[in-house]
């Protein structure tokens, strides 16, 4: 039965997903998703992201890696393109779309999730997700991280 | 050569060394036997008839585009270059003192080098094999002079090897060459080899080992004059009564396999950073002048490109005037699209699913380099480092002392860093004082002097770098696969050209030759239209 339950719940959030991917959709705000999503890349073959193996903790995740382009405000950055904001994100509303650009990466940003243990993106998604102005619900975890890793939704 | 006498293949022998010698030995041999790779220039391109009155629009002024325009001229064309910065190059682009630079999210730095010192933030080595690139330099009058890859002299350094002292190369890799030459005539001469390696061979093989790992009569790597003539003496030797001089002592194979110090061994063994390699006297950029001076007018600078539209009759580029803040559009027959697909794939462009599939399909990478300014060239005075790079496990991952002004006393800029992967990622997160605060310090555990010597620095992290948002595309096995044909179509009207539309990514070369293919798959098209 917890099993039944946990996949209901997987289907939820991977349908939320597909939602928020959609073309036209109401939640698409800044950057849409390829048209050919590729598959995610289990890390396993990876090697871990250098000096920042160790680093569990959501902020300090977004410190070292994302404020790079997104900004220490997250609220992007213009020049001949442009960074999104992240800040006051309505994409940032529920757990599953960050993880899977993190997971996946989006146009030119890279794949960085490969890189990175499933607690760690869950770690940097649940920061940017209560952080911000934004004000997710529902919090992401290591678990649904690896199942989408394993199962993205769109192939 | 009959079979018997060849019991050993050749795919099996470079194997076997490459197991027992280590990939240094490996190459060697490789390159012995012919393996080399072949350029892909096959000589300046002759593009002529142009159709009369036939224009092209070139966006960005970086090498790709500047190629393409000064080609597609010379065959008649009008060409139009629109470039988003006020100068040409992109990341053809040297820092000197007076020049300011911003980044994303607004911090300013103000390089404040001395007259005649450099650094180059993006590319700032053209091998001997990147036949266009110095082709184009030849053409154009730009001086090179050699770019000192390998420097004996210089350190591999590891926070986790001989209590964090940086160690030559030179003992590093005459060491690991001595002991890893000398493991293998002891299989030799325990006949552990006799099974796979013809008795001929053997021999010729023990006689190379002796040369290769510099072994002494009876196949040792021991302190002597052989080993000493590689790695140096311990006290050297002067004239007339001066004493003679004392030998050094290896370093021990355990220590040294543990160091994991011969990695950089290796580092300038790959095909694009082999010696002879060049650098332009006085900047990268000085390559980017040469063109800008030869097309002069052709390019309109500050001119950020918004999108871009096509019909059957032709290509038009909708801009603003970074100056006036005045909108335009640019209109030609033809368009050959050079700005970095991290840019190209925000904007609106009229250009098949899968075209754009293909655009949005490249990540760029993460990559840090830093310029910093010491008022003493401590690396020579004190060091005998002259030019030449230096390879640690820290952040920094390379420190490069200038090539130029060698043994002339005074000041100096070296690279202080070249960063790719994670620790990019993390410097590029810092604001700029922080970045070359923290590059300052970690070089300090190398150098000693940075404490006292160092005046100024400047750091680039290429997220951050406003018209690139990254360093150079990210292709992998399965992406070249899936997008690099859609990538490299004709679209229409619309050609793309630059690294990213190259099998030599984030060199200039494959930049320069990106842009011929697109000028010749044009001309062919222009004049059969």
């Amino acid at each position: 039965m917890a099993e039944f339950i946990r996949r209901c719940q997987l289907c939820r959030r991977w349908l939320l997903l597909v939602i928020a991917l959609l073309p036209g959709a109401a939640l698409r705000v800044a950057a849409d998703a390829p048209a050919t999503a590729p598959r995610a890349i289990p890390n396993a073959d990876v090697p871990p992201f250098g000096s920042l193996s160790a680093e569990t903790d959501g902020q300090k995740l977004y410190e070292t890696i994302c404020q790079g382009c997104h900004m220490p405000d997250a609220r992007g950055a213009k020049g001949a393109g442009m960074y999104p904001a992240l800040a006051a994100n309505p994409k940032l509303g529920s757990a599953a779309y960050p993880e899977y650009i993190v997971l996946n990466g989006l146009r030119a940003m890279p794949d960085i999730g490969r890189h990175l243990t499933d607690a760690q993106v869950a770690a940097v998604v649940n920061y940017l997700i209560t952080h911000f102005g934004n004000n997710a619900a529902e919090a992401a975890t290591a678990a649904d991280v690896a199942a989408l890793r394993a199962n993205p939704p769109l192939r | 050569m009959p079979a018997a006498s060849t019991p050993v293949s050749r795919r099996d022998l470079l194997a076997l060394i490459g197991k027992v010698a280590g990939g240094a030995a490996m190459y060697q041999a490789m390159a012995g036997i012919g393996l080399a790779g072949e350029s892909g220039y096959r000589g300046p391109v002759s593009l002529q008839g142009a159709p009369r009155g036939a224009s092209v629009l070139i966006l960005g002024a970086g090498i790709a585009g500047m190629v393409a325009a000064l080609e597609l001229r010379q065959a008649g064309y009008r060409v139009q270059v629109l470039e988003y910065n006020a100068r040409a190059g992109g990341r053809c682009w040297t820092l000197r003192g007076g020049d300011d630079y911003t980044e994303l999210g607004g911090y300013t730095q103000h390089c404040r080098f001395d007259p005649g010192h450099y650094i180059n933030p993006g590319p700032w080595r053209i091998p001997y094999h990147h036949d266009c690139m110095l082709d184009y330099c030849r053409r154009l009058g730009v001086a090179l002079e050699p770019f000192v890859q390998i420097n004996y002299n210089a350190y591999l350094h590891s926070t986790q090897a001989y209590d964090g002292k940086p160690q030559r190369f030179r003992h590093i890799q005459a060491d690991y060459q001595g002991h890893v030459a000398e493991l293998l005539a002891k299989c030799v001469n325990a006949h552990q080899l006799d099974e796979t390696v013809s008795t001929e061979d053997l021999e010729r093989l023990l006689e190379s080992l002796k040369s290769f790992g510099a072994l002494d009569a009876d196949y040792r790597y021991r302190a002597n004059d052989a080993s000493n003539s590689r790695r140096g003496l311990a006290i050297e030797e002067g004239g007339g009564l001066s004493p003679p001089g004392e030998w050094s002592e290896p370093l021990q194979l355990s220590q040294l396999l543990q160091s994991r110090l011969w990695t950089g061994i290796a580092s300038s063994h790959g095909f694009h950073t082999q010696p002879a390699i060049f650098q332009p006297v006085g900047g990268m950029d000085r390559v980017a002048a040469a063109f800008a001076r030869e097309l002069g007018s052709l390019i309109r600078y500050q001119t950020q490109v918004l999108r871009i539209d096509q019909d059957e009759r032709g290509v038009s580029a909708h801009f603003t005037d970074r100056v006036t803040g005045a909108a335009g559009v640019a209109h030609a027959d033809w368009c050959i699209c050079t700005l970095p697909a991290s840019i190209l794939s925000q904007l609106e462009a009229r250009v098949s699913p899968r075209m754009k599939a293909a655009i949005d399909a490249l990540p760029y990478h993460a990559s840090v380099k830093a310029g910093l300014q010491f008022r003493r060239r401590f690396w020579e005075d004190d060091e005998r480092i002259y030019g030449g790079i230096t390879y640690t496990n820290l952040p920094l991952t390379t420190i490069a002392y200038p090539n130029h002004g060698c043994n002339m006393g005074g000041k100096g800029v070296l690279l202080g860093a070249y960063m790719f992967g994670a620790n990019a990622y993390r410097f590029t997160a810092m604001d700029p004082p922080q970045r070359v605060a923290e590059i300052v310090s970690l070089g300090a555990q190398i150098h000693p002097q940075y404490a006292s010597e160092y005046e100024n620095g400047v750091a680039v992290g290429w997220h951050r770098v406003p018209w690139a948002n990254g360093c150079f595309a990210a292709w992998d096995t399965q992406k070249r696969a899936q997008f690099y044909a859609d990538l490299c179509q004709f679209d229409g009207r619309i050609v793309l050209a630059g690294e990213h539309v190259s099998r030599i990514p984030a060199w200039q070369e494959g930049a320069a030759l990106s842009a011929l293919d697109a000028c010749e798959r044009l001309h062919r098209r222009a004049v059969a239209s």
